[in-house]
Formats: structure tokens, C-alpha cells, sequence
């Protein structure tokens, strides 16, 4: 019960669950380096079949933005309806486009 | 975004889901990091008591089936405290505090695995009970929680039904198989009804946590459930309840049943179950045995990071 404080770094997984499917993230686990890393996530993630390929990162290593900058970074797009198509009418005759 | 205790509650009242960076009351993630930790200990020292059966499975195929079982709960652990360390606790002060006993876990497993029966009975009472108390986790206010939940869920009615068809084949076989089915459903019985927790009039947390979307039913409606539910496949393969009490109810729609041995709930709780000593001893032991694996890989990894650099 001694050296638990001995914590093995903390990884992000990442797996992509078929061909033609990004990576998702789906959790994190502790490896003391990428290749156990992925073998733990294997056991952890994708014990019945829920994967084809597998990602780790240190979490360390992710920036992430903040929500305090989620009215900055997101709301502009509020306003600009017009990209979407159904902001358009279009003449009765016309019906598809 | 959140920022006050207005906001948070009128927030989750809307349904909408906390993730790990918002701002959230000091008593919810108190109480989030409370919970998920215990439910991650539960699953790990649940492992214990079905792991000590692995070897005297009776067959090849129940061996393969409880081993992947035992594996699964290790993976619900895992993906728990992953839940638990979102809200900014270190796994290893988790773990600690699981160790030194500090930390609570499910009750259930402080009790005896006499039988191969009892393995059925696990997966079919304890197993059940389970998933009628984490399908409504799923919709959990907190995402990283809700997310592992619905994981934990899509696993566990394979566990259930494992359970249950031990009991089912015990049941067609001979007269010492079917007393063996039936005592284990009587030893088992009321240990799961009380894993939903006491009794609603004496249950501290229920109506703080239901504001905040991280309880949706009382224990006692889940428990309801939980009797409804069993009866009918107790019957059905021909094990008694061990409850006299226990009837249909036509007005209500439910089945009446006893009380519970409250004094027996309390003081097992409180440590002083048939196995509680021993389940910790285990799981310390297990703990100090894989030091040196812990040891080892560190070094190993600090090696190769050094002949890489
Ligand atoms: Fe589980
Ligand atoms: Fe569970
Ligand atoms: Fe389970």
C-alpha cells in the first residue's frame, strides 16, 4: 500500500470503432508509457469488438478550450443563419437544389 | 455558461449535461466524486468473491463465460474512476483510500460464496440489482459519469443472464442441485434487496440528488422493482422466495413483501460483515504482490525514454 502515490501517467483513448469512422475519445487509464498504454486500452475499450484501431495521448498533452471562452469562440456562428440552405426560399417550381 | 448556483440548477432542471471544465456546487462534485469512487470499488472487490470460483467452474465454457464476466467488472472499475478522476481527484488517493478501508464499497460483497450455486444466484440477483440501479445513471447529469454508465449497462445483461441460466440448469438437474439453487437464493435474497440503500424515510442524500439529476428514483421504488421483477423467474424455473410475506397486491400492482433486516443492513455497513476483513485482506494483499510489476514498468519506461533522448 506504499507506493500507489507512484502514479503512472494519466492517457487519453481515442478508438475508431470501424474503417470509414473517426476516432472517438471513449476514456482515459493509466500506463506507465504509449505502448502499454494501448495494451491496457485494448483490455479496457474494446473487449467486444468495439474497435479497429486505437489512439493514446498523455493527457498532458491536450490543450482544451476553455467554457469561459465558449460565448467568444461559439456564438459568432448565431447570427449567420444564411449558411445553411434552408435560409433560402426558393421558387415553388423549383424543387430540388 | 455556468457560473452562479442558480444557473447550475436551472441548467441541469433543463436536462443539459455538466462536463468536467464547468463551473459546478463544491457538493456536487463532492458527492459525484463520492459515488462514482464507491461504485469503482464495488466493481473491483466485486471481482473477488466470483474470482475465487474461476478454477472450480464446472465446465470448461462456464469457465470461459465467469472469467469474462470477472474481466468485464474489472473494466467497469476502469472506466469509473477514469469518470471519478475527471472531477480532479488522483486515482492513486482513490485506491488508498479503498486499501486502507476508508472508502465504502457494496455491501453485497462482504458475504459468502459458499456454492457454485451462489454464482448463479450473483449474477441473476446481484447483477440484476445492479443494472436496476445504474440504467437510470445512464442519464446522469454528468457527462463523463452518464457516458460510463451506458457502457457498464450494455455489459451487464450478459451478466444477469449468465446468472441465471446457472440457476435455470441447476433447477433441471437433481434433487441436491435444486436445494442447492434454492439455498442460494435464500441466502442471497435479501442481501440484494438491500443493496438499493435504506429505507426512503431514513435515506440522507435522496432528495439533494435527485435535484441534481444524479438520482432519478427513490430506493425504495427501485427495490419494488427489483421484487416484481425476480418473482416471476423464481417461479417460472420453480425456487421459492424466502419471504413469507411475500404477495401480489391487485390494488397497488405490485407484490407486498417483508421487511428487511435493518439492524443486519447497518451493521455490515459498518464493517462488520461476515467477509469485510477478508475482502480488504485480499485486496491488499493483491495490491503489495504487483508492486513490483508497478515497479518494474516505470523503470522500464524511464529507460527507454532515456536511450530515446
Ligand atoms: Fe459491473
Ligand atoms: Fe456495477
Ligand atoms: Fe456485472
Amino acid at each position: 500500500m506504499s507506493d500507489t502515490k507512484n502514479n503512472w501517467p494519466l492517457w487519453e483513448v481515442f478508438i475508431r470503432s470501424k474503417q470509414g469512422l473517426g476516432h472517438k475519445h471513449v476514456g482515459s487509464l493509466h500506463a506507465s508509457d504509449a505502448e502499454m498504454a494501448i495494451g491496457n486500452a485494448r483490455d479496457v475499450y474494446t473487449r467486444r469488438q468495439e474497435g479497429v484501431s486505437i489512439w493514446v495521448v498523455p493527457s498532458e498533452s491536450i490543450s482544451a478550450s476553455s467554457p469561459k471562452d465558449s460565448e467568444a469562440l461559439f456564438d459568432p456562428a448565431n447570427d449567420k443563419v444564411y449558411r445553411h440552405p434552408t435560409f433560402f426560399v426558393l421558387p415553388d417550381e423549383v424543387n430540388h437544389m | 455558461m455556468i457560473q452562479t448556483v442558480e444557473q447550475f440548477d436551472a441548467y441541469v432542471a433543463a436536462e443539459k449535461k455538466i462536463e468536467p471544465k464547468d463551473w459546478m456546487p463544491d457538493g456536487y462534485r463532492k458527492t459525484l466524486i463520492r459515488q462514482i469512487s464507491q461504485h469503482a470499488h464495488s466493481e473491483v472487490v466485486g471481482m473477488l468473491p466470483e474470482g475465487n470460483w474461476i478454477t472450480r467452474a464446472p465446465s470448461l465454457q462456464r469457465k470461459a463465460i465467469l472469467l469474462a464476466k470477472v474481466q468485464d467488472e474489472a473494466g467497469h472499475g476502469l472506466y469509473l474512476y477514469s469518470a471519478a478522476e475527471t472531477l480532479g481527484v488522483e486515482r492513486s488517493d482513490l485506491v488508498d483510500d479503498l486499501l486502507s478501508g476508508k472508502a465504502k464499497y457494496s455491501s453485497i460483497f462482504n458475504y459468502p460464496v459458499l456454492t457454485w450455486a451462489d454464482i448463479g444466484a450473483i449474477g441473476w440477483l446481484v447483477d440484476g440489482a445492479a443494472i436496476l440501479n445504474q440504467v437510470p445513471l445512464c442519464r446522469c447529469s454528468y457527462g463523463p459519469y452518464s457516458r460510463s454508465m451506458i457502457r457498464v449497462c450494455k455489459e451487464e445483461s450478459f451478466h444477469q443472464r449468465q446468472g441465471y441460466s446457472i440457476m435455470v440448469e441447476l433447477m433441471k438437474g437433481n434433487e441436491a442441485q435444486r436445494e442447492m439453487a434454492q439455498d442460494a437464493l435464500n441466502r442471497w435474497w435479501w442481501p440484494s434487496l438491500m443493496m438499493f440503500g435504506p429505507s426512503d424515510k431514513d435515506s440522507e442524500h435522496s432528495s439533494q440528488n435527485m435535484k441534481w439529476k444524479i438520482k432519478r428514483f427513490t430506493n425504495d421504488e427501485l427495490r419494488q422493482r427489483m421484487v416484481d421483477m425476480t418473482v416471476p423467474q423464481a417461479e417460472c424455473i420453480g425456487l421459492k422466495m424466502p419471504d413469507k410475506e411475500l404477495k401480489w397486491n391487485d390494488e397497488t400492482g405490485h407484490h407486498d413483501f417483508g421487511e428487511i433486516d435493518w439492524d443486519e443492513f447497518y451493521n455490515v455497513l459498518a464493517g462488520n460483515g461476515p467477509c469485510n476483513e477478508e475482502r480488504l485482506a485480499v485486496r491488499n494483499k493483491a495490491h503489495d504482490d504487483g508492486a513490483w510489476v508497478r515497479e518494474a514498468a516505470v523503470a522500464y519506461a524511464d529507460k527507454k525514454k532515456k536511450t530515446k533522448g
